[in-house]
């Protein structure tokens, strides 16, 4: 049975995440013939990718050729509010075609164009069709393709060593509760198996955090139980700094009936494909809310929206495309203004926009979707949705070229949701997907390369090890609160007080009740034992959603804008001031710190891809005049 | 609002277990999922259950309920009568972990001995270009999401233990046919290794895994019995082989391709050879298929055996005479040292 | 209540310790019944048909049974050998339909259809999905005699042969009583007969494979994706198919013979 025994492995990278940034990393540190592990919370190839519908952007231009990386670059920045680390932005626009590519060498199958290339959607804040897909469930095309490319290098190793586990092993089912330092270098990670509650220590030199995101701590999400912070927590008890942590993106469109189904999120190419929002009184009123910014790219007319779908080229897009945010801010006023549908959501159509079979030829998933889950029929009646919290622009702070996180401690890289920087204030649809091959590689190449570059193995005390196992251990022998009730107090926190729309009051009031929870949390207790014991697994994750909730909530309190994924209804405008600082918490005993930092200046080549007039929408007048400066320069 | 509703779920570990009963309730819209969810948060906080997505995306919360595998996150509660009891049980056909975990190993075992996509040699990452409707059939099985609910209904293993090692089961039948309806799969003895290695012969399309999918892929009718057909024109079928034959150009030996490496789980590329000239590195073809009967005998006669003449010492994998390319003997070029 | 785990194999770690065969509350047994009836009551009828060596002809309508189809021996009524009679005499141990019975038996008995109809209600292997079965060993169509079933093939080819005869049967079954044209009651049946028959040919898998199921690239041709596509609707319903042609088989036969034997007339439409 059970025991304090722990398991020992050696390696030279260990993967925390299996999702697509940590499959794409394993496979880079793999590559570079380092010996690498794999950890995740579920089963190998379950991981949170396998859930995104739309695609991955990438700009290929094979439906319309006049895409490159520079378009794709501009509708990043632009989707982000210009608060985006642009060196990130520039890296992920320029690489993700050949990581795309690279896919099909593993064996991908992407839908096609005529002339047999990968086939291109079009998707919100994307100018051209951009999103490389299957069907709608490009996500698990994705995990499932890394996943046969590990497979196929087990299968490489196996005939060269004898062993499929000889170079790269998956460690499916088992959670990393510490990260264990040596000095401020990272020497391994510290987990348990969840199958039996054995503990296992992974002693590696270098790390690579892929753990995505946070939403677990809101009510009403897309995200499922592995998306408990664990990656931010990790970093953040490492000395590694968090950016952004204020901005969460609301998906606009998630399933708001029947309730079991809540969150679950309806794609949005069904937008993009055609599918139009309207209110209880049957009007398509996004056109009431296309912002001053977006003004001259979208369409003022449902006729010319209409004809978008067919001639885009000659027709301005219509507003259901606008970026995530505004699209989710426009529901929410629509239903406070009492426009909402019965379960408090508004109406998403297809069924009278198209022919059934083109629905169901072109959103299988979702269309099987509504048929199990809700018993809808989507190509008969219209959909019922409402926002629902989807995913976290802020993350562990990295260098956009390395992954390597940026604080305190090294040999620690992340990539994927967990990191920050790339996104801004609010992520593209289908820039995730991309990035998270793009920066998975870059991490997993970093990370081979630090190993390398050490010139002895940072070691293991046993004295945190110990710590480790205590803390881990802790909630089985306390009699305290159960788990369950307390992260329905936390959910309950952040969905009222930390949601869509904030307030200062309202965020004050946040932290001091995360504080009380916070004392909670210390006492949580768990009954049963330790073999796959999902209410001593949640205990241990709470303390990981709390300090990744204090963090979004501190930050909140402090930006005092609105900007993207971050909505003051005290300061409901853009202050371009405010654009050029990022917000960087960090951990300081059990003290959360918050400081300023200000956000990277794009490089001269970069910021004249712009229109001034966009620009100066965003930029601070002192920034406009080095502007012209540098556009006289140009001319001249 | 809601109603309470009588559960009996299975709780237990390997050393034994029963179905407990539980009497809890149930709001309207709801599916089994949730109401476990209910259980967990009320009366059973460690009642062990996987799931992940919620939404019959990630295939993690197969269940048996009501003695049928589903997705418990697909299972809406509306489906069943106000009074009737429901039964929850883990996966039968895999070793138990706790309560409704059990121990799907074996899948990941059976994905890792097939062998994986071959890229073609001669095109490079962004080439790739294939046709829509040369791609969808394979597409339809990578719409699988591992649920291996096919797998646990599978009467080949949940009724014979001893099945699993020869038999890898519906799941990866489909791999198999996906891989070898692949426009640029560069290898050619899928289907050969779908019969000898994955035990094909064994399904007896009984349909069960088509009946349980949830992502409904027509498991029988798209990938087993097409790989079986494609045995068939293998080995069986005359009018192939004299096609072949007359019309040498065809489709069926893999475009271009040289003839399928030796052994299934061959590479399709060797590491170079060593210094000396020799690959020291590769495997040798090994007598590998070794078609005997359960006491290890050859059968002798061809009518109790399963193709023409008697089966070869060194496996149905290898065929002679071997490649040069693939031998390990290096010709010396020094003269008579 | 504590039990051990079921059926635990040597050296297998165990699985949940579920005792019942099924724990499946719906009426899974209903289906696989009612097919073994169903099956039941077409050999014991064929049987007793095919032996019965008279009523397959109606010489008035040009009608000769499927069942008796081709009927080549010198043995046949006058008129019902559309073909000659190249054999001699039969004993009356061996039955007219003797050269293509086994054909099509063969056909219908290697049928993938029939295949998991049997298997599940004859064999109960398993009886129903997730119902436990009750054999001790099981290894499938790995070897004899069950390997044989990969000879479908071969049966497909030749019970295409036999489609093409009984389309002959068929057109030759509108025949009028003057010697020209006619159209009858029974011309119908048997025209209703081999168009499921054809449907049921056609819908077949070995069909579906060898019209373009085989190919790697549908893009390289386009005609006989084409094909395959037609072949691939009918073959969703080849099942429905499977079960109407045995009951339109059957019911033909049944008429042919009632009308052969006088026990009732046949109804003329036309001449
Ligand atoms: C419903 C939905 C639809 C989406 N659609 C799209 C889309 O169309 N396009 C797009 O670009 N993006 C989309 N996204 C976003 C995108 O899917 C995610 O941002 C992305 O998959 C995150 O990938 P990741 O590799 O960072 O992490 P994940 O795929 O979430 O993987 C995280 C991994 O970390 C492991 N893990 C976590 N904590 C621990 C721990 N403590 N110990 C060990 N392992 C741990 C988990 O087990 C898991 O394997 C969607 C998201 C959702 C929820
Ligand atoms: S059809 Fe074959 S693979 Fe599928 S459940 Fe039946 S025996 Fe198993
Ligand atoms: S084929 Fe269907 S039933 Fe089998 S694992 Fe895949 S999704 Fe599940
Ligand atoms: S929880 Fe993902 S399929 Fe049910
Ligand atoms: S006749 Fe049924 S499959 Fe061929």
């Amino acid at each position: 049975m059970t025991t304090n025994r722990i398991e020992r492995h050696h390696y030279d990278v260990v993967v925390i995440g299996a999702g697509g940034a940590g499959l794409r990393a394993a496979i880079e540190a793999r590559l570079a013939g380092k010996r690498t592990a794999i950890i995740s919370k579920s089963l190998f190839g379950k991981a949170h990718t396998v859930m995104a519908e739309g695609g991955a952007a990438a700009a290929m231009g094979n439906v319309n050729s006049n895409d490159n990386w520079m378009v794709h670059f501009r509708d990043t920045m632009r989707g982000g509010k210009f608060l985006n680390n642009f060196r990130m932005a520039e890296l992920h626009a320029k690489e993700a075609p050949e990581r795309i590519w690279e896919l099909e060498t593993y064996g991908a199958l992407f839908d096609r164009t005529k002339d047999g290339k990968i086939s291109q959607r079009n998707f919100g804040g994307h100018e051209y069709p951009r999103l490389a897909h299957v069907g709608d469930r490009t996500g698990l095309e994705l995990i499932r393709t890394l996943q046969q490319k590990i497979v196929s290098l087990q299968q490489e190793d196996k005939r060269q060593y004898g062993d499929y586990d000889a170079r790269i092993r998956v460690f499916a089912e088992t959670t990393i509760t510490e990260l264990i330092l040596d000095g401020d270098r990272v020497a391994g990670a510290f987990g348990y198996r969840r199958e039996d509650g054995e503990f296992l220590l992974f002693e590696a030199p270098a790390i690579v955090l892929a753990t995505g995101g946070v939403g677990r701590s809101y009510k009403v999400t897309s995200n499922s139980w592995e998306y408990t912070g664990d990656g931010h927590a990790l970093a953040l008890r490492a000395g590694a700094n968090l950016i952004n942590m204020e901005f969460l993106q609301f998906h606009p469109t998630g399933m708001v009936w029947p309730p079991s189904v809540k969150g679950i999120l309806v794609t949005e190419s069904v937008r993009g494909d055609g599918g139009v929002l309207k209110n209880s009184e049957g009007k398509r009123f996004m056109f009431n809310y296309v912002p001053d910014v977006f003004r001259k790219q979208y369409a003022e007319t449902e006729e010319e929206a209409d004809r978008w779908y067919t001639d885009p080229d000659h027709n301005r897009r219509p507003p259901e495309l606008l970026p995530r945010d505004e699209v989710a801010r426009a529901i929410n006023a629509e239903v406070k203004a009492g426009r909402g549908s019965p379960a408090g959501g508004v109406y998403l159509d297809v069924s009278t926009r198209m022919p059934a079979e083109t629905i169901i030829k072109r959103l299988p998933s979702m269309h099987h979707q509504f048929k199990e889950l809700a018993d809808v029929d989507i190509t008969k009646e219209a959909m019922e949705v409402g926002p629902t919290c989807h995913y976290v622009m802020g993350g562990v702070e990295v260098d956009p070229d390395t992954g390597a996180t940026i604080g305190q401690v090294r040999g620690l890289f992340a990539a994927g949701e967990v990191s920050g920087g790339m996104h801004g204030s609010n992520r593209l649809g289908g820039n995730s997907l991309s990035d998270l091959l793009v920066f998975g590689k870059r991490a997993g190449e970093y990370a081979a390369a630090y190993a390398d570059s050490l010139p002895a193995r940072p070691k293991v005390s046993q004295a945190l090890v110990d710590t480790a196992v205590d803390a881990a251990l802790a909630p089985l022998s306390r009699d305290g609160e159960n788990p369950y009730t307390l992260q329905q107090d936390l959910q309950a926190v952040m969905g009222d007080l930390v949601g869509i729309i904030r307030r200062r009051g309202e965020l004050q009031d946040a932290l001091v009740r995360l504080a009380e929870l916070k004392e909670r949390v210390a006492k949580v207790s768990a009954s049963g034992g330790r073999r796959y014991n999902p209410g001593w697994h949640l205990a241990l994750d709470l303390r990981n959603m709390l300090v990744v909730s204090e963090c979004t909530a501190k930050a909140a309190l402090e930006r005092e804008e609105s900007r993207g994924g971050h909505t003051r209804e005290d300061f409901p405008a853009m202050d371009p001031n405010w654009r050029r600082l990022n917000l960087v918490t960090s951990l300081e005993g059990d003290e959360v710190l918050l400081s300023r930092k200000p956000v990277p200046e794009m490089r001269p080549e970069l910021i004249t891809l712009f229109d001034r007039v966009e620009l100066s929408k965003y930029l601070t007048d002192e920034e406009l005049a080095g502007f012209d400066a540098l556009a006289e320069e140009a001319s001249n | 609002m809601g109603t309470k509703r009588h559960f009996r779920v299975w709780r237990g570990d390997e050393n034994g277990g029963d179905l407990q009963d539980y009497q809890v309730e149930v709001n309207e819209g709801e599916v089994v999922l949730d109401v476990i969810h209910r259980l967990q948060a009320t009366q059973a906080p460690d009642l062990a259950c996987r799931w992940n997505c919620k939404a019959g995306k990630c295939g993690s919360c197969s269940m048996e309920i009501n003695g049928r595998p589903r997705l418990g996150c697909m299972t809406r509660m509306s489906t069943f009568e106000e009074n009737e009891t429901v039964t929850v049980t883990p996966l039968r056909t895999f070793p138990i972990v706790r309560d409704l975990v059990t121990d799907v190993e074996f899948n990941y075992v059976k994905a890792r001995e097939t062998p994986a996509f071959a890229p073609p040699a001669d095109l490079e990452p962004g080439e790739y270009r294939m046709q829509q409707v040369d791609v969808e059939r394979s597409q339809e099985f990578r719409k699988c999401i591992e649920c291996f609910l096919c797998q646990n209904v599978c009467h080949v293993v949940r009724d014979h233990e001893e099945n699993k090692r020869a038999f890898s089961g519906p799941r990866y039948f489909i791999r198999a046919a996906e891989l070898d309806m692949h426009p640029l799969d560069a290898k050619g003895d899928r289907k050969e290794y779908a019969q000898a290695q994955q035990g094909l012969g064994y399904c007896n399309i009984t349909k069960c895994c088509t009946e349980v999918c949830p992502e409904h892929i027509k498991i029988t009718d798209n990938a087993i019995i097409p790989m079986k057909e494609r045995v068939v024109d293998r080995r069986y079928d005359p009018i192939v082989k004299l096609g072949r034959r007359i019309f040498r150009r065809d489709q069926l030996e893999e475009q271009g391709t040289r003839p399928g490496p030796l052994l299934a789980q061959e590479p399709s590329h060797h590491a170079e050879p060593g210094a000396d000239g020799v690959k020291w590195n590769r495997q040798v073809a090994q007598g590998q298929a070794a078609a005997v009967d359960e006491n290890g005998r050859l059968p002798l006669s061809e009518f109790t055996f399963d193709r023409a003449a008697a089966p070869s010492p060194f496996g149905d994998d290898v065929t002679f005479p071997l490649p040069p390319d693939d031998l390990n003997y290096h010709h010396s070029n020094k003269w008579d040292t | 209540m504590t039990t051990t785990a079921t059926r635990p194999a040597a050296g297998a770690r165990p699985r949940a310790a579920i005792l019942a065969k099924t724990l499946r509350t719906d009426r899974w047994w209903a289906s696989p019944l009612g097919i073994a009836i169903i099956l039941a009551i077409f050999v014991i009828y064929s049987t007793v048909r095919i032996f019965m060596g008279k009523h397959y002809w109606v010489g008035e309508g040009h009608y000769l049974t499927p069942l008796y189809s081709p009927c080549v021996s010198k043995s046949c009524v006058p008129g019902s050998s559309h073909f000659g009679t190249p054999l001699p005499k039969f004993p009356f141990f061996i039955p007219l339909g003797a050269l293509v019975f086994p054909i099509v038996a063969g056909f219908r008995v290697t049928c993938y259809y029939y295949r998991k109809a049997g298997y599940r209600s004859l064999w109960l292997s398993p009886q129903a999905c997730a119902v436990r079965e009750p054999h001790a060993k099981y290894t499938g169509e790995t070897r004899f005699p069950l390997i044989f079933m990969n000879s479908h093939r071969y049966f497909f080819y030749l019970a295409s042969l036999v489609l093409l005869i009984n389309i002959y049967d068929a057109v030759l079954a509108f025949h009028g009583r003057d010697g020209g044209f006619g159209l009858g009651v029974g011309t119908l049946i048997i025209c209703a007969n081999v168009a499921l028959l054809a449907g049921y040919t056609l819908s077949c898998h070995a069909c579906r494979h060898v019209v373009g199921g085989r190919l790697k690239h549908f893009s390289k041709h386009p005609l006989r994706y084409r094909f395959w596509t037609f072949v691939s609707k009918l073959n969703g319903r080849h099942g429905t198919f499977a079960m109407a042609s045995l009951l339109s088989v059957m019911i033909t036969d049944a008429y042919i013979m009632a009308v052969s034997a006088q026990w009732i007339t046949d109804l003329r439409i036309f001449n």
